[in-house]
């Protein structure tokens, strides 16, 4: 083992040296770190959690008082007791009974509805109803409750109050992926017109896919300009680049109309040259196309920059060397040019991808039906049906779907050669 | 120049100018001509237009006006891979996605050789340039000097006739500069090849080369030997720029038997060759090298002018001495005197009398 000349060992002296150094470095990105944790990886965390975790049929929470109660604990036990594809017998119906009771008391028959009617549409109304007539049921309970509504003799039902019994559950994921238990516990498709997940995520992939493309073809020329002209003019083309940060969105989102709707001046100039016949004008806005074009405007200067800075760095005697050698001017842009660029055409794929698999605003503002995202349904779920269990474990799989690509990038081009700016 | 017509020419500039602005030349009425197998360098201070040139003789830049003939044939509108020269960048410009095999290969590549000649030919010039070893590493891992050599084996694999070389050395320190001047050199002989090779390194310029044309503003102010640039400077640029050079400011006084009188601002009548002046009356400035500079009264003709001298510093530096003179008002004026046993060494402060060959001091331009 090396020491110092006192005898120390040299390791120990080294980190003892470092100590200083590190702790400073560690004062400095504390801030930050700080913030990160709060603004980011606790939400995040709370989200994957909430994905898979929901106890709308498992706890009350009285939030006057700040007091949780267990609910539908009667219920709970008897599905403990009887295994899956037990017939609820009257035990099974003298349990709700019970615990409708307790619902009424706690005033959450709403939240254990809304629970149930996740997996099973129309469910939630039963609840309410119910609950409010549970102190007047008497045995056989069975038939007193199928009196009420003859649906709470359905298996899908007691299927859904099932698995809603346990908190920790992985329905959310089968339902953001078109999928969800069968009676018998089993997986199993969804009825096909209530399939719109997995096409939505198909969609989202593909025109992301196409979005980034038509950047990149877009983009490599501009930068390429960008690079080899003097200062002042390639200044002037970086502004013009940049221009769609620095508009608000609403006055974007209105140009676009102006210029892309049907009755628009792009439709307007081709019916008045004869390209287009009056009534085959072109519908370029509420649908994919506008949502291609607005988002590809949008996204392009992420491709440029990261273009522009490699491409700035390429000297251009290598070029010039390749030609001295008798390559035509074709063969020394593809054998020696277009490789060197390749981190950042990585770099700038991958960033406008990334970007516009989680967009949000601008289809929501030009897409129209079909030029909807996944995140626009994510956006739905947070805000309008409030199923944030299912939001998150969408949003979920957004998220492991770019780690994914991410990961398949580091392994195809490495992460190492990304070239951001 | 007169002889930019010759029959014998290889390369050939014939009346070029070149402005990249339209306001300023970059390049004013460059005429040059050289044989196969010359090694010409073009030496000149930054900015001075010599990368220009080398450019508009590759491809790169179009000549402003007039012709530049490779062979006899105007090149002027023939694209750079068709010219066939072989050039070497200054930051020597090795693919850095290829190894060195594939570097060395790709000009092969292009011009469509099959891969057995390929590999020999790669083979062969990487043994050339003593860097057999190296054929699959990248350029990244490799030393500067080692690139270098790899940059100069590029520029030959395709057998080029006219190899071109832009500050190949720039990059490089003291010492392996001077041993790839030698590897150069020796290399481009035993081709047989033609080199045109920019410098701003004075020395570079006077070990390599067959001819040296020094460049400023655009022009070449002189184009000799390198023995003939440094004894017979044609103008004072010259004399500053090639070599250590002592010199004073003065009139002439008169000119007979060849010998010119000149009077100095500050002081003092000395004689010299007159090269750029003609007449008694003209302003001149006259250039002295240091070693020509003689202090040993015996040594120095009865009838010689001499001039007085303080001596304010003397450097012992090895090889030789170094003294640095106050002289005719001037205090920059350095001799250099070879380290011998019989040497004199002066002591700072004391006073000697200082002279030299006619022929040795020559009035230039002022
Ligand atoms: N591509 C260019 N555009 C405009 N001016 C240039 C260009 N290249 C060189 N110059 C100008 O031409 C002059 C000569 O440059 P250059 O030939 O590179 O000189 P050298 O190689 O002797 O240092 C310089 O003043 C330089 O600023
Ligand atoms: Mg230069």
């Amino acid at each position: 083992m090396l020491t110092t000349v006192d005898g120390k060992p040299l390791k120990e002296a080294l980190a003892h040296a470092q100590s200083r150094a590190k702790r400073r470095a560690f004062l400095l990105v504390l801030p930050l770190l700080a913030f990160i944790i709060v603004s980011f990886i606790f939400p995040i965390g709370q989200m994957l959690y909430k994905s898979v975790n929901n106890t709308g049929f498992t706890i009350s929470k009285d939030f006057g008082t700040g007091v949780s109660t267990p609910i539908m604990t009667n219920l709970a036990e008897w599905f403990e007791e009887n295994p899956q594809g037990t017939d609820p017998d009257e035990t099974a119906y003298a349990a709700l009974a019970a615990d409708l009771v307790v619902l009424r008391e706690l005033k959450a028959p709403g939240q254990a509805g809304t629970r149930i009617n996740y997996e099973l549409s129309g469910s939630r109304s039963m609840f309410t109803k119910a609950a409010r007539k549970a102190k007047k049921l008497e045995p056989p309970f069975k038939e007193a409750i199928i009196d009420l509504d003859e649906d709470w003799a359905d298996p899908s039902l007691w299927q859904a109050m099932r698995t809603a019994s346990i908190a920790v559950t992985v329905n959310f994921y089968l339902a953001a992926l078109d999928r969800k238990r069968a009676d018998d516990g089993s997986v199993e498709m969804v009825p096909e017109n209530r399939q719109v997940y997995v096409t939505l995520f198909k969609r989202t992939l593909i025109l992301s896919l196409m979005i980034t493309v038509i950047c990149f073809f877009l983009a490599f020329p501009i930068a390429h300009l960008m690079a080899t002209l003097p200062m002042r003019k390639s200044n002037l083309l970086m502004i013009l680049v940049l221009l769609p940060f620095w508009t608000s969105l609403l006055v974007r989102t209105t140009s676009w109309m102006i210029v892309l709707q049907s009755q628009g001046v792009l439709n307007d100039a081709m019916v008045a040259t004869g390209i287009l016949a009056d009534e085959n004008r072109i519908q370029m806005m509420y649908n994919q196309t506008g949502t291609v074009i607005a988002m590809t405007h949008i996204l392009l200067p992420f491709m440029v920059l990261p273009l522009y800075s490699v491409m700035s760095m390429i000297n251009p005697s290598y070029v010039r060397a390749a030609r001295s050698m008798g390559a035509t001017s074709w063969t020394a842009f593809r054998r020696i040019y277009f490789p060197q660029t390749v981190p950042g055409i990585g770099a700038g794929a991958l960033l406008v991808f990334i970007l516009s698999v989680g967009y949000y605003i601008t289809p929501a503002l030009v897409g129209g039906a079909d030029g909807q995202l996944i995140s626009n349904l994510i956006a739905f779920h947070m805000t309008k049906s409030l199923n944030w269990s299912l939001a998150a474990a969408l949003a979920a799989i957004l998220l492991g779907a770019v780690l994914l690509l991410y990961w398949l990038y580091d392994r195809l081009i490495g992460i190492d050669n990304l070239k951001l700016g | 120049m007169a002889d930019s017509h010759t029959k014998d020419a290889f390369v050939e500039f014939d009346r070029v100018q070149k402005s990249y602005d339209g306001e300023n030349l970059v390049v004013k009425d460059l005429n040059l001509s050289l044989p196969k197998g010359e090694f010409l360098t073009m030496l000149g201070p930054s900015g001075s237009g010599k990368t220009t040139c080398l450019m508009m003789l590759a491809g790169f830049e179009t000549a402003t006006h007039g012709d530049i003939r490779l062979d006899g044939q105007p090149i002027n509108n023939i694209p750079p891979h068709k010219r066939g020269i072989g050039m070497v960048f200054q930051n020597y410009a090795l693919f850095p996605h290829m190894t060195v095999a594939e570097n060395l290969s790709f000009p092969l590549e292009v011009r469509k050789m099959p891969k057995t000649e390929r590999e020999a030919k790669v083979k062969h010039v990487l043994e050339l340039v003593q860097m057999g070893e190296f054929g699959g590493r990248r350029p990244a891992q490799l030393s500067g000097g080692q690139q270098q050599r790899i940059a100069l084996a590029r520029a030959l694999v395709f057998e080029a006739e006219l190899v071109l070389m832009d500050e190949p050395l720039g990059a490089l320190d003291k010492q392996l500069r001077e041993t790839m001047q030698f590897e150069i050199k020796r290399i481009a002989d035993d081709l047989g090849i033609t080199v045109v090779y920019v410098t701003h390194d004075q020395t570079e310029a006077l070990t390599m080369s067959d001819r040296v044309a020094v460049f400023e503003d655009g022009r070449i102010q002189q184009l000799a030997p390198p023995d003939e640039l440094y004894e017979s400077p044609q103008n004072s640029f010259v004399a500053q720029f090639i070599g250590e050079n002592n010199t004073l400011e003065g009139t002439v006084k008169e000119i007979k038997n060849g010998i010119a009188l000149v009077q100095l601002d500050g002081g003092g009548l000395i004689d010299c060759k007159p090269v750029n002046v003609t007449k008694a009356g003209e302003r001149t400035r006259v250039s002295i090298r240091p070693e020509r500079v003689e202090f040993n009264k015996d040594r120095l003709s009865a009838e010689a002018h001499t001039l007085k001298a303080e001596v304010l510093e003397f450097i012992y530096m090895g090889d030789i001495f170094r003294t640095r003179l106050r002289v005719a008002g001037k205090d920059d004026f350095v001799i250099k005197s070879r380290n011998a046993p019989d040497q004199v060494r002066l002591e700072p402060g004391s006073e000697v009398e200082i002279g030299w060959l006619a022929e040795d001091c020559r009035a230039l331009d002022a």
